[in-house]
C-alpha cells in the first residue's frame, strides 16, 4: 500500500480502539452535501467529506460528444474524474493519468446501472468530478456527490448511490478511511451501494485481506453506505421540500 | 443483418443458457476454458510467457534495467506494469491512445502484482536512493476471446515467476540471478448472467453480461485485489461466495505458474 521503505508510520489503532482522529472503527468523517451548489450545470452538489472537498456537475441528457459514442437504444452515461493540481500535497500534473481513467470508467458503470438510460436514446448524460481537497476515500466522495447531482438534474434513476472505503488499518477493519489510514494501513476497499437492492456497484480492493476480514468488510462498508445514503436524501430534501407555510400558501 | 442486431441476439440466447445452468460453449458456470502457459515465449525478454485461455491469448515480457529509486522509496525497486489491447487482437480495438478497458486491465494486474509483494522490491535496489532496478511488465493481449485481466496477470506472474535479473549484462553484478519471486497471486474473474454467476467469461459472455467481478488471491489465504467493472451489480453474499470459487481456481493455476507448463 505505497508504503515499501517508508519511515514513521503512525500509531493508526490506540490500545482503546481509537484511530488517529479519535474515531471509533465503525465511525464516518463528519460529511456535508450541498445540491445545487452550481448555477449553471443542470445537475450539481458539493460534498465537504472529512477533510475531503468535491464537486460534481451534471449536463445532460444532451447531444453526445463525440458523435461516435451515440446509442440508439439508451443514453450513454459519461464521467471525468479529475483531481486538481492543487488538491495534494505534492503538486499533481494536470491532466488525465491512468488513475483517473479508470476511476471515471467505474463511476460511469456504476451510474449506468442505476440510471434509466433508456428513456433517452441518442443522447449523453455527463457527469464532471471535480476533487478541490483530497484527504482519502475521493472517488467515494466524487461518488456521492455525482448521485446527488443527478437527482438535482432531474435525471430519473433506481435509487441514489451512496458510497464509502472500508479498510484495514493497525489490524482492524475500519470505515471510512483517512489519508494516514490509506496510505500506511494494510487494505482499502472502495465500494458503492444501491440501498434499496442491497446490491454493490462499485467495488475495488487493494492490499491484503483473509475472506473473514472481507466479510466483516462487506458488512460494515452496506452499514456505513446507508449512513451516508440518509445524508444525501436531507441535501435533496434540503434544496428541494417546501414548507407546510408555502405550500398551503 | 447488422452487427447490434446479432449482438442483441447472441446476448439474449446467452442469458436464456445461463437461466438453465448452461453455456454457449458447453460448459459449467464453474469451469475455465482450457489454461496453458508457455514460459520463455521471447528469449530477447528478461522473462516472458505465453498464456491462454481459450482461445484468448496475451503475451508478457519482463525487462529489467538500471535506474533510479523514487524519492519516497529510496530503498526499494521500480515495477511497472502495462497492458496494450493492441489493434491486431480485436476487431473491436481500434490504434491509438489507450482507451479506458486497456487502462483498467493495466491498473488491476498492477494492483495484484503490487498487493501480493510478489516480488520483494527492496531487493532490487542496489544503491539505497541511487540505484536500483525498474522492473517492466509489458503485456500484449495478442487474441482477444474475453478474460483479458485473468490472462493478463497470469501471463505477467508467469513471466515474472521465470525471469533473470540481468546483472552481467549492465555491469552490476558478476552474474546474472533469478528474479526471487515471494507470492502468486492469481486474478479470477466471474460475470453475472442473469441470477448465474458464471467464471471465465468469454468475449460474447463479457458483452452480455450484468456485471463483471474480479477477485485476486494469494497463496497464503490472502485476497489482494478486487475490481468490480461494467454495467451491474453484486450483492456482497455473490461477492463472498466468488471469493471462494477464486481461492479454488486460483490454487489450480498457481500450481500451473510453478510447474511452468499447460
Amino acid at each position: 500500500m505505497g508504503s515499501v521503505g517508508a519511515k514513521d508510520v503512525p500509531v493508526l489503532l490506540s490500545p482503546e480502539g481509537l484511530r488517529i482522529d479519535g474515531r471509533r472503527v465503525n465511525e464516518l468523517r463528519p460529511i456535508k452535501i450541498t445540491a445545487g451548489a452550481l448555477k449553471h450545470a443542470d445537475g450539481s452538489a458539493f460534498v465537504e467529506w472529512g477533510a475531503n472537498k468535491v464537486m460534481a456537475a451534471v449536463y445532460g441528457p444532451r447531444e453526445v460528444h463525440p458523435r461516435h459514442l451515440q446509442q440508439n437504444t439508451k443514453a450513454v452515461i459519461q464521467c471525468k474524474y479529475n483531481m486538481a493540481a492543487f488538491s495534494v500535497d505534492e503538486r499533481k500534473r494536470p491532466g488525465l493519468d491512468r488513475r483517473s481513467q479508470e476511476i471515471s470508467k467505474v463511476i460511469a458503470e456504476a451510474f449506468d446501472s442505476v440510471v434509466f438510460a433508456e428513456e433517452f436514446p441518442r443522447t449523453s448524460i455527463d457527469i464532471y468530478i471535480e476533487v478541490l481537497q483530497a484527504n482519502a476515500g475521493t472517488r467515494c466522495a466524487g461518488l456521492v456527490a455525482a448521485s446527488v447531482a443527478l437527482a438535482d438534474a432531474g435525471i430519473p434513476m433506481a435509487d441514489l448511490l451512496p458510497a464509502v472505503a472500508v479498510g484495514k488499518a493497525g489490524g482492524a477493519i475500519i470505515l471510512d478511511l483517512k489519508k494516514e489510514e490509506d496510505n500506511f494501513g494494510e487494505a482499502d476497499l472502495p465500494m458503492a451501494l444501491v440501498p434499496q437492492s442491497g446490491r454493490l456497484v462499485l467495488l475495488q480492493m487493494e492490499g491484503h485481506m483473509t475472506r473473514e476480514e472481507l466479510a466483516t468488510a462487506l458488512d460494515l462498508g452496506v452499514q456505513g453506505c446507508r449512513g451516508i445514503y440518509e445524508v444525501m436524501k436531507q441535501a435533496l430534501r434540503d434544496r428541494y421540500a417546501v414548507a407546510p407555510a408555502e405550500a398551503s400558501a | 443483418m447488422s452487427d447490434e442486431v446479432t449482438a442483441e441476439i447472441l446476448t439474449t440466447h446467452i442469458l436464456d443458457l445461463a437461466g438453465q445452468g448452461k453455456r454457449l460453449d458447453g460448459r459449467g458456470t464453474d469451469d475455465y476454458r482450457k489454461v496453458s502457459i508457455e514460459p520463455g515465449f521471447v528469449v530477447t525478454a528478461d522473462g516472458s510467457a505465453l498464456v491462454r485461455i481459450g482461445d484468448t491469448a496475451v503475451l508478457a515480457g519482463i525487462k529489467l534495467e538500471p535506474g533510479k529509486p523514487f524519492a519516497d522509496t529510496p530503498n526499494a525497486g521500480v515495477l511497472t506494469t502495462n497492458a496494450e489491447l493492441i489493434p491486431l487482437s480485436s476487431p473491436t480495438f481500434e490504434p491509438g491512445p489507450p482507451q479506458p478497458g486497456a487502462i483498467e486491465v493495466s491498473r488491476v494486474v498492477d494492483r495484484a502484482i503490487r498487493a501480493a509483494e510478489t516480488i520483494d522490491l527492496t531487493r532490487l535496489c542496489v544503491t539505497p536512493g541511487e540505484k536500483s532496478w525498474v522492473c517492466y511488465v509489458d503485456i500484449h493481449v495478442l487474441d482477444h476471446g474475453g478474460n483479458l485481466i485473468d490472462a493478463a496477470l497470469l501471463a505477467g506472474v508467469a513471466a515474472l515467476t521465470h525471469a533473470t535479473v540481468p546483472a552481467k549484462r549492465f555491469e552490476v553484478g558478476d552474474a546474472d540471478y533469478p528474479l526471487e519471486v515471494l507470492h502468486t497471486p492469481v486474478e479470477c474473474t466471474f460475470v453475472r448472467l442473469g441470477e448465474a454467476i458464471v467464471v471465465d467469461p468469454t468475449f460474447d459472455e463479457e458483452r452480455a453480461c450484468q456485471g463483471r467481478l474480479t477477485v485476486a488471491t494469494d497463496e497464503t489465504g490472502r485476497i489482494v485485489a478486487m475490481q468490480k467493472g461494467l454495467v451491474g451489480a453484486f450483492s456482497p453474499d455473490d461477492v463472498k461466495s466468488t471469493v471462494e470459487r477464486a481461492f479454488q481456481h486460483g490454487d489450480r493455476m498457481r500450481a500451473m505458474i510453478r510447474g511452468g507448463a499447460g
